[in-house]
């Protein structure tokens, strides 16, 4: 059975069209990201996949199921973390598990469950106590109780401090190896890269992009390029001496579009013949990070806010190419 | 299908959240146990009760001081003697008293002759006490009448209670103030968890579980109807003890202790549910709940009140839950009860029903 199936979804609130015609499936021990700014509808649509929020119109089965009429049957099946998960500030995650297994109707050893989230050794310590990192451990840990087929975790690692984030990475590439399909929502590019099979890039409602980072980078990056520390004087001197699309990228930093391989050798040719100044040099690709830029138009800061075309030159050339 | 284990499960983490946040507690068990020992000491112990009259007799006679002892002998009022010497209005203002009397000089004399005579009585009409003197002094000068033409007494007054149990303020207080905890301690909890629930979207985790929305209701109720049971024990227990309350305890109290924190557990689930946000949430509880407070019968019982008062009380829902304890714990009166019961009962499903109707675990 393919665990998520979803055909043409939208859902506006009032003029503004969250989630604008989403379609994609996500297959059996899959870990699918959706990454996006804030507000490009990552959560609206996770949110229609767990059967939180009714969808305006399109086909959603998850787990085979439409998750807004049997939201009830679901759930049992599926574990979820919230964004921004909370608990009862007076209950211990000890206390929880057992609170999660008695509303399942399952048996579990709540001790096993900590030490598989690593959250063992604050097993007895009240909720409104514990870190954010051991807060978001203690929901992945409440996700896991049903034993779910399909996991959603959205943002589960916003606002947490580098450590915490790759703890909970762990975690995650844990129920990886255990075949779970997981369905993750971030705004953290190297999350996304880090922990899943496939990426789908969303921005305003749509899915602009789609596949693992490889076949994203392949299909909307630049190629390959030879970077060479420079000025700007350097650049002019290669794009007026070879047939080579050179660029000063600004900062010192002069960027050569190769098409072969082959290229790289008439534009060193043409640095030494300056006998200009040049310092580092290497060739690099797009990375998913570069991608992103260019397909949703701007940089994101850490909260995941889109800081639009405001880094001078370097962006404003990387959005011409 | 509501599951009765999950509803244990909830009930059980959420009594020890409950038991374990030291304000909670406080307010629900420990506070209306201290407003019972205010209360029953500031009305039910020490002072004599009797008002001071404050009384300058300007008359030497032997007349006059019979009738000032007797007077004091009365036992509603105290007499404190002012010297002649002194402005008696002054007198009044500066000890910030109202009631007085004075007696004029000729007074022996003219008794004695058969001479109509006046005594002069101070007093403010606003204050209840001014009437009871004014009574007082009436009732003594009308044995002095008598007297004075060997009138023997025509017309006597014997004494007899109406009911075999005298009560005091603290008999009253405490089925009032056993309605106020019924009321403040669910009220404002549910207000407040429903609307920041909804807020920090637990409610939306809580439907990712089996568990149901009237599940969760159930277990907040269950538990309000266990604190309230433990708040009656505590309040009765020292309500009697340090005041020697009457109180009888019978099986018809349990209907009670159980719809009113059913009641109000399902108000402030209401409130909370329709407001959108925590403030408001807590304001429009604070404007339903305070009224209540005091005018439902909790503090004072309500024939005290001005009549637009009283009417006003017959519309809110805790006066019937007083004005039942009040009959079964005090009066035996089981007609009443069931008026009341019949009342609660209804206003209980209404209450319950729309709550459970209107409260939302997801969103459209």
């Amino acid at each position: 059975m393919i665990p998520v199936e979803i055909s043409s979804v939208t859902k506006s609130y009032g003029d503004l069209k969250a989630v604008n015609g989403v379609s994609f499936s996500v297959s059996e021990g899959e870990v699918f990201a959706l990454l996006g700014p804030n507000g490009a509808g990552k959560t609206t649509l996770i949110e229609i996949l767990e059967g939180l929020r009714k969808r305006d119109s399109g086909a959603v089965k998850v787990l085979g199921l439409d998750p807004w009429e049997n939201g009830y049957v679901l759930h049992r099946r599926i574990g979820v973390i919230p964004q921004d998960f909370t608990f009862f500030d007076k209950a211990t995650p000890w206390e929880a598990l057992k609170y999660y297994a008695d509303l399942f109707g399952v048996s579990v050893n709540p001790d096993e469950i900590l030490k598989e989230v690593l959250l063992e050794g604050s097993a007895s310590v009240l909720f409104e106590n514990l870190s954010s990192g051991q807060k978001q451990k203690m929901g992945l840990a409440l996700s896991l109780v049903n034993s779910p087929e399909l996991l959603f975790l959205d943002e589960p690692t916003t606002g947490l401090d580098p450590n915490a984030r790759r703890a909970i990475w762990d975690v995650i590439r844990g129920l990886k190896n255990k075949d779970k399909t997981v369905i993750l929502t971030t705004h953290y590019l190297d999350e996304a890269q880090q922990l899943s099979d496939r990426v789908a890039i969303m921005n305003h409602g749509n899915i602009v992009a789609m596949g693992t980072s490889d076949e994203i980078i392949e299909a909307y990056g630049s190629g390959e390029r030879l970077e060479i520390h420079g000025t700007e004087e350097l650049a002019s001197y290669v794009r007026a001496n070879t047939d080579l699309k050179v660029e000063y990228k600004g900062k010192g930093l002069i960027g050569i579009a190769l098409n072969r391989k082959i290229d790289a050798l008439t534009a060193l040719a043409a640095v030494k013949q300056s006998g200009l100044d040049w310092g580092e040099i290497h060739t690099r690709r797009d990375s998913l990070d570069d991608v992103f830029v260019k397909l949703v138009r701007g940089t994101m800061d850490a909260q995941g806010e889109i800081k639009a075309e405001n880094n001078g030159d370097n962006s404003t050339d990387r959005r011409r190419r | 299908m509501a599951s009765a284990k999950r509803i244990m499960a909830d009930l059980r983490l959420f009594g020890r959240g409950y038991l374990r946040n030291r304000v909670g507690l406080f307010f629900g068990l420990i506070f209306p146990v201290i407003l019972i020992l205010i209360f029953g000491a500031i009305f039910s112990g020490g002072s004599s009760g009797t008002i001071t009259v404050y009384v300058q007799n300007q008359d030497a006679g032997q007349i006059s001081t019979s009738f000032v002892d007797v007077l004091n002998s009365t036992g509603t009022v105290r007499v404190v003697l002012v010297s002649t010497s002194e402005n008696f209005s002054q007198y009044l203002s500066v000890h910030s008293a109202s009631d007085g009397m004075t007696i004029p000089a000729d007074f022996s004399s003219n008794y004695m002759a058969g001479n109509p005579v006046n005594v002069t009585v101070y007093g403010n009409p606003s204050s209840s006490s001014s009437a009871v003197v004014s009574g007082t002094v009436t009732g003594v000068a009308n044995v002095f009448n008598l007297r004075h033409y060997n009138g023997s007494m025509i017309i006597g007054l014997t004494q007899t209670t109406v009911n075999a149990q005298v009560y005091k303020y603290v008999d009253f207080l405490i089925p009032g103030l056993i309605g106020f905890s019924i009321l403040v301690s669910p009220m404002f909890s549910l207000v407040n968890i429903s609307s920041e629930y909804k807020k920090t979207k637990l409610f939306k985790q809580l439907s990712l579980t089996p568990l149901s929305k009237i599940e969760w209701l159930a277990s907040k109720v269950l538990w309000y109807i266990l604190l309230s049971a433990l708040s009656f024990l505590l309040m009765v227990a020292v309500g009697v003890l340090a005041f020697g309350a009457y109180v009888t305890l019978t099986l018809w109290l349990i209907p009670f202790l159980v719809l009113g924190p059913m009641l109000f557990s399902s108000l402030g689930m209401l409130v909370g549910t329709v407001t959108r946000s925590t403030e408001t949430a807590s304001l429009v509880g604070q404007v339903i709940t305070f009224p209540m407070m005091f005018l439902a019968g909790t503090f004072f019982p309500i024939s005290l009140m001005p009549i637009y008062l009283q009417s006003f009380a017959h519309i809110l829902p805790l006066f019937y839950i007083v004005e039942g304890l009040n009959a079964v714990m005090i009066y035996g009166n089981y007609g009443q009860a069931v008026i009341d019961l019949v009342v609660v009962t209804a206003i209980t499903i209404i209450v319950f029903v729309a709550a459970a109707k209107l409260f939302k675990w997801r969103e459209d």
